[in-house]
């Protein structure tokens, strides 16, 4: 199963499968210049809010995303999955760096 | 000079998101061998060619990073005397002694937090387990060695604030050498330190950042540039998640590779080096060559090697 993820901040989208992580489908499908840092849910670059659809994510550190966070729909891109299609928000570091590589 | 007092760092614990994908990775990808588990869970492991019982201790967790770094002294009267001169230092906060047992296979340790906030420990004693050959008449590697291999735990690199402070008690309480240090501005402020109790580059080191007790990274020894290779196909082959390298520091001189755990924790394989005595002079770098002075073939720093840490 693939869906279709739109990124608000750049009007971009890409199709991610639903078993491939955000952060991965961003990497593969939409141009270059993602910060990719960890990618094991510890370092927080990927941040990103779910505007609307549904994912399905892994154990996310605590030092990077507050349960608070997560339940007003923050997620780290590289451990959430599609189960939906999906318009994503990127915030903080990742914001900056694709908005200013626009 | 014999080599006393602090003798080495003895063992890392670390928090992982997920225990069973990073004892696969631990074990598998980077070749450390599986020595125990405690009640509570942790999951000890140790480098082939270290005697003791273990050098990384795995902590299921809410959040990755480093608990704490224990550094093996040399005897228990060591452990005493200096237990006492951390306290009387001022230096140090949040000062106990952890109960023998509590780690396996191991005596008393006396933790302590350091200006910088990361928590470090002492001990004396832990029970030697061997290298899976015999100490009469040794060959020179075990049989069924997998993934990268590294002989030892090496170092860490450490991100927090107050250097200064962690220098003093390093240096004049516990006795470590400043082998290289980066400096900032007209003012030469300290923003980087590289620190040795034995006589390898550093055993430990800081990076300065408006933080308290963060990891950047820990570090696993290599015998050679070749091994660096391999273990960067392994990289690929196990489909790690891969910072930088193989390359070289102009700190240290090291060959290095690094990639993260699955839990974003970062690893460094670490070869070469030089041989470093205490009455080495200091090598200092500037902030404004800082480029070569960390990746000296690149000569820049990727924003994400600063950038990310647990």
């Amino acid at each position: 199963m693939t869906y279709a993820i739109h990124i608000t901040n750049t009007g971009e989208h890409f199709q991610c499968a639903a078993t491939q992580n955000l952060l991965a489908g961003m990497e593969a499908r939409a141009r270059t210049g993602i910060p990719v840092g960890c990618r094991g849910g510890g370092c927080g670059v990927c941040k990103v809010h779910v505007e609307s659809g549904q994912v399905r994510t892994e154990k996310m550190s605590r030092a990077r995303l507050s349960a608070e966070e997560e339940r007003q729909g923050f997620v780290l891109a590289c451990r959430s999955y599609p189960t939906s299609d999906l318009t994503i928000r990127a915030v903080d570091r990742l914001a900056r760096c694709i908005e200013g590589g626009r | 000079m014999a080599l006393t007092g602090v003798l080495r760092p003895g063992h890392v614990q670390l928090r992982v998101l997920d225990l069973e994908a990073a004892v696969k990775h631990y074990t598998q990808v980077l070749g450390l061998w599986e020595t125990g588990r405690d009640p509570q869970g942790r999951v000890y492991l140790k480098a082939w060619d270290e005697h003791d019982h273990h050098s990384v201790v795995l902590r299921e967790a809410e959040e990755a990073g480093l608990d704490y770094l224990g550094w093996k002294v040399d005897s228990r009267a060591t452990l005493q005397k200096l237990s006492a001169d951390i306290k009387a230092s001022g230096l140090a906060t949040d000062t106990r002694w952890i109960e023998a047992g509590e780690h396996l296979n191991t005596g008393e340790r006396f933790r302590f937090t350091i200006p910088t906030g990361h928590a470090m420990e002492l001990f004396a004693e832990k029970a030697q387990i061997g290298n899976g050959m015999p100490l009469l008449n040794p060959e020179v590697h075990p049989d069924n060695l997998q993934g990268m291999s590294p002989t030892r735990f090496d170092h860490c690199l450490l991100y927090g604030d107050d250097l200064d402070g962690a220098l003093t008690l390093f240096r004049d309480v516990l006795g470590f050498t400043l082998t290289e240090q980066v400096v900032a501005g007209p003012e030469r402020a300290l923003i980087g330190m590289f620190l040795t109790c034995s006589n390898k580059p550093h055993d430990v080191a800081f990076i300065r950042q408006p933080v308290k007790g963060k990891l950047h990274h820990v570090a696993f020894f290599l015998d050679s540039w070749h091994e660096l290779l391999k273990a960067a196909d392994l990289v690929t082959r196990h489909r790690v998640s891969l910072d930088l390298g193989p390359t070289r520091h102009g700190i240290t001189r090291g060959e290095t590779l690094y990639f993260f755990d699955p839990s974003g924790n970062r690893n460094e394989v670490f070869a070469g080096g030089y041989i470093s005595y205490p009455d080495r002079p200091v090598l200092t770098w500037t902030d404004d060559d800082i480029g070569r002075a960390i990746f000296y073939h690149y000569r820049k720093i990727e924003e994400k090697f600063l950038s990310v840490f647990t």
